[in-house]
């Protein structure tokens, strides 16, 4: 285990607006945080800040970089996918754009890139998809093709908003264990408004409301949440209300 | 027909639409794909105002138009990001102010007053051989750039977030290709117009766009669309007696329409 990123006293946020006051936190090789809270409570300004997208007006970010390294590689799936749906774009130059580098501009794709994609997109399901436009996917094949873009480059470090956005139920699972491999090899940063979903899958938990409580388990209930000042409903949807209390051992 | 080619102003407005072919097919395809079709509007229409002052004081108007419209591309491109202004009013503003601009200075320039409605619609004939040289010129950079820069170009303009995080010179990207868009909409205001080159830099995106949604496709079938629309419309321009620039942007929504029909019929 080894530390990836420290984040330390930060505060940040837009147009004058603070979304997060001196914010500490640690994210280390193996961990898989969920990060919960209130909508507009900075979770997503909180990995903008990890990105390196925001930059925090007070406090400092650092990246503990291995030898070689100018960069900490960082995986990221975005929530809601915001760009142009319609543009004319393949589901393969997608899941390869998360090969670019300042280093390779001028390159072409080589035959390595083209494999590695066939690795990911198989791993996601998706390798039906490969020459598909990206425009004619459903909700869950995006969200599919995303994550693929995400983790191709094999970032130490993978940040989700909202993974299970726009995901049925039956990939929900699939995608979380998915998720449980990926964070042998990776630390995985996952937000999500659907607390009690999360905690069943996570080693620990981050509430984030402007001010950051980090819960080093995954257990969590209303109380504890009282007690982050993290006001958030802690209802599942579905059939399995109880996994929010859920044993851990 | 024959005799035509012996011409010397149908032989350079043939070469004119080759290369107003490429430079649109590759550039509307960036603009179209990025739904910067707007701000570009706005860059054409400001792009006026330096013409204006091009004959007030004496220089080359292209050249005054290139200056103004470069300028006027990346002012749009910074202020969008930074002021607080909405983009699209910001566009609306730069557009009439640039025509109002231009139409001062050439009201005030003494003696000569230009025909307006030359740089308003366009004549492919009148496109002289300085002109097809910078053609030649500015359509060699815009295919290298598009050439060398393929996936930088797809993928920012793809999901521009994704690309900051991966580290990419966004912004000087952002900047060069702007620039492109503008000495793109310049070189071609005498081959159609200010007010008409929008539709060279949309309507072969959008055929093209009805038969494939591959990006290096778009480009390739929106060159030829354009060249054939091109083409089209000055032959009839040339045979119906009417205006080139008006010809060709009606011959191409006329093959917007078939293209779309087409598809229609095949699909049913």
């Amino acid at each position: 285990m080894q530390k990836l990123v420290e984040i330390k006293n930060i505060t940040a946020g837009y147009n004058g607006l603070i979304a997060l006051d001196h914010v500490n936190l640690t994210i280390n090789s193996d961990d898989f945080i969920g990060v919960i809270g209130p909508n507009g409570g900075g979770k997503t300004t909180l990995l903008k800040v990890i990105l390196g997208l925001v930059k925090p007006l007070k406090g400092r970010i650092v990246y503990n970089l291995s030898e070689g390294e100018n960069r900490i590689n960082i995986g990221y799936l975005p929530q809601q996918f915001s760009a142009d749906k319609k543009f004319p774009i393949s589901v393969e130059q997608v899941v390869l754009s998360g090969l670019l580098k300042r280093a390779n501009i001028i390159r072409g794709h080589s035959v390595r890139e083209k494999d590695k994609v066939t690795e990911v997109i198989t791993k996601m399901g998706i390798a039906g998809l490969r020459s598909k436009p990206f425009s004619e996917l459903s909700g869950g094949e995006t969200q599919r093709a995303l994550l693929a873009r995400a983790i191709i480059s094999s970032p130490k470090l993978l940040l989700l908003d909202e993974p299970n956005t726009y995901v049925d139920q039956v990939f929900e699972s699939e995608l979380f264990n998915i998720l449980e491999e990926l964070n042998h090899k990776m630390a995985i940063v996952a937000v999500s408004h659907d607390a009690g979903m999360i905690s069943s899958y996570v080693k620990t938990i981050a509430c984030v409301n402007k001010k950051l409580h980090y819960h080093p388990s995954n257990e969590i209930n209303n109380e504890i949440l009282k007690a982050y000042n993290c006001p958030i409903d802690l209802i599942t949807h579905g059939t399995v209300p109880h996994r929010v209390l859920k044993d851990h051992k | 027909m024959a005799e035509l080619f012996y011409n010397e102003f149908f032989r350079n407005a043939l070469l004119a639409a080759v290369l107003a072919g490429i430079s649109c097919g590759i550039i509307g395809t960036y603009i179209v794909s990025r739904r910067i079709v707007f701000m570009s509007g706005g860059i054409t229409h400001a792009s006026f105002g330096g013409i204006g002052i091009g004959y007030f004081l004496g220089i080359n108007p292209v050249l005054g138009a290139a200056i103004f419209a470069v300028i006027s591309a990346l002012g749009v491109e910074y202020f969008t990001k930074k002021a607080e202004i909405r983009n699209d009013s910001v566009i609306a503003m730069l557009w009439a102010f640039g025509m109002a601009t231009g139409i001062i200075f050439i009201y005030i320039t003494p003696g000569y007053a230009p025909n307006l409605m030359s740089f308003l619609f366009g004549n492919i004939l009148t496109v002289s051989l300085p002109d097809i040289l910078f053609m030649v010129i500015l359509t060699c950079i815009i295919v290298i750039v598009f050439v060398l820069f393929a996936r930088i170009i797809l993928f920012m303009s793809f999901d521009e977030e994704f690309a900051r995080i991966k580290n990419i010179p966004v912004q000087f990207f952002n900047y060069l290709l702007i620039s492109l868009v503008a000495l793109t909409v310049v070189i071609n205001i005498k081959v159609v117009g200010i007010i008409l080159v929008l539709a060279l830099l949309t309507i072969p995106q959008n055929i093209a766009n009805t038969l494939t949604m591959s990006y290096q496709r778009i480009i390739l079938y929106s060159v030829l669309f354009g060249f054939i629309g091109l083409i089209a419309g000055l032959m009839g321009a040339f045979y119906l007696d009417i205006p080139s620039g008006a010809s060709i942007v009606f011959t191409l929504v006329i093959m917007l329409i078939i293209v779309k029909v087409f598809k229609r019929v095949v699909k049913s």
